[in-house]
């Protein structure tokens, strides 16, 4: 599988505000600009994958429909914010085995404008969902539950509110040069921890933007990417994984990228250490520490120490990051930041970031997504990009 | 500062035939686990079939005496709440909430015991308090 597929086309939406769109047109307008992107027309498409943010209750047959495609795979599986890196991965196996050779991953919303209380309000649900019963009636939300997995790192490995404020800083360090992002604004270690506290020990600039907007990707095969002019960003090593509660033997001090950062890297033979920039998922600041640490850039607990003093700035520190401004101050598109790590992650590899964020040596690039619940279970998914 | 938690409007739990027993115990002030017949081990939330053997599995009675794994206080919230996981004596940790005690002075690793809270028109909601030293 590895180097069976390249990533030939990637689009960003520029809104951050759709009151006047629909869901469904937001998804055809990054399907046309990764297209587009790439290249390609809708009628290259033989492939489709979405998730939870796709309208309509049967997976991907309303926007298959919507969007006119005739396609001979398609894949709905949902893990919240991480479904669109683990849609890269089977666009790549559907490739290599033969079942696609152009294969496009939309994801859109418009949370902004529908004025959802996205992560402090408790979502009720189906509850046949078996453990439903047992969580909703105590109030977990999304950002309380990811709290609890920052006051436990705190607890264990001595982690600081300052260290997990430096991840917010580097974010907004990169996303001044980004015109489009939300925030822009340069902040200070100060400046979060005296943000006003939402859930212990999570102030509000610990926590991502809300925004409107999406993103696309188009995966092709080999020859297709053959024929086309953009730079060759070759997938070489995906891994996913599914984290929970293990059945009462909670643990909170890892996630999913534990198992499937290994999986990615011993997929494309390549070590943490190789890697020269990273789109981590950064729901929260705690979500980027725990993946950095699982994914093997530093050890387990030592996590606030590496992310601190500008480690994750280009330019300055060891480890890139989220050159775009991330979730945390550029966009967090339907609540779900995993289509805009790949994207960065492309734009980084092709040498297209903002000059004053590029890394010098894009030759291989990491993007990393968490979705779901931190603190209650999610889903975990890593791609690893090489640019040939 | 000293921020006492309040009494909170809580939602019923929704049960079905798998753990109905579970909110019966409940609603008699007693909190029950499930161990397999098995292998012997406890797990949580409660299954028919235990999630390490898939063997068969029937309730025991818990200690209702724990430690505080991890939590935090929900400030943006009508009443402010400590949510976070107990782990049980039984070595099994639960989501749950903290209560009748002070918000600031939760401290991961405090000994807890369990107390009932009541929700709008279910069965009460086992919670845990600072335990008495
Ligand atoms: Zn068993």
């Amino acid at each position: 599988m590895k180097g069976k597929a390249y990533i030939a086309g990637a689009y960003e939406h520029p809104t951050r505000k759709a009151p006047d769109k629909s869901v469904a047109q937001l998804h055809a307008e990054v399907a046309r600009g990764a297209l587009e992107d790439a290249g390609l027309t809708k009628d290259d498409v033989d492939a489709y994958y979405c998730a939870g943010d796709a309208p309509g209750a049967l997976g991907p047959l309303s926007m298959v429909e919507y969007l006119n495609l005739r396609c001979r795979h398609v894949d709905s599986t949902d893990v919240g914010g991480s479904s669109y890196l683990l849609h890269v991965g089977h666009a790549v196996e559907a490739i290599a085995a033969g079942r696609a050779k152009v294969a496009l991953i939309t994801l859109a919303g418009r949370p902004r404008s529908e004025g959802q209380a996205t992560g402090t309000a408790p979502r009720a649900g189906d509850m046949r969902q078996p453990d439903l019963q047992f969580e909703y009636p105590y109030g977990p939300t999304v950002v309380n539950m990811y709290a609890n997995c920052a006051m436990r790192h705190m607890h264990q490995f001595g982690t600081t509110a300052e260290q997990l404020a430096w991840i917010k800083v580097a974010a907004s360090t990169h996303a001044q040069y980004n015109e489009r992002a939300m925030l822009r604004d340069v902040v200070t270690v100060e400046e979060v921890v005296n943000s006003p506290m939402v859930s212990d020990p999570l102030h509000r600039l610990d926590c991502c933007v809300i925004s409107d907007g999406g993103g696309a990707l188009v995966v092709v095969a080999p020859e297709i990417m053959a024929s086309l002019k953009r730079p060759k960003v070759k997938v070489i090593g995906v891994g996913e994984a599914v984290k929970g509660q293990m059945a009462g033997q909670v643990d909170l001090t890892y996630s999913g990228a534990a198992w499937s950062g290994p999986r990615a890297f011993e997929m494309a033979g390549v070590k943490p250490s190789d890697i020269k920039y990273a789109s981590i998922y950064d729901s929260f600041t705690i979500t980027v520490l725990m993946q950095i640490e699982d994914l093997g850039f530093c050890e387990k607990g030592e996590g606030g120490k590496f992310v601190a003093d500008g480690n994750l700035i280009s330019g300055q520190g060891r480890l890139p990051f989220n050159t775009d401004g991330g979730g945390l101050c550029n966009n967090h598109p339907a609540n779900r930041g995993g289509i805009t790590k790949v994207i960065e992650a492309v734009r980084q590899a092709r040498g297209e970031a903002h000059p004053k964020v590029q890394v010098p040596d894009p030759s291989l690039v990491l993007a990393h997504g968490t979705g779901g619940s931190l603190g209650l279970r999610h889903g975990s998914a890593t791609v690893i990009l090489e640019r040939e | 500062m000293a921020s006492m938690s309040q009494d909170r409007t809580l939602p019923p739990p929704e049960s079905n035939p798998e753990t109905k027993a579970y909110w019966d115990a409940a609603a008699e002030g007693r909190l029950i686990l499930r161990k397999c017949t098995g292998c012997g081990k406890v797990h949580f939330y409660p299954r028919a079939l235990c999630p390490f053997c898939y063997g068969d599995t029937e309730w025991v009675d818990a200690s209702g005496r724990g430690t505080i794994y991890s939590y935090s206080v929900m400030r943006r919230a009508p009443v402010p709440y400590a949510i976070g996981y107990v782990t049980l004596e039984e070595g099994v940790s639960m989501l749950t909430n903290f209560v009748d005690c002070d918000l600031d002075a939760l401290k991961i690793g405090q000994d807890v015991r369990v107390v009932f809270k009541p929700t709008e028109g279910g069965p009460p909601l086992p919670m845990f308090t600072p335990a008495r030293a």
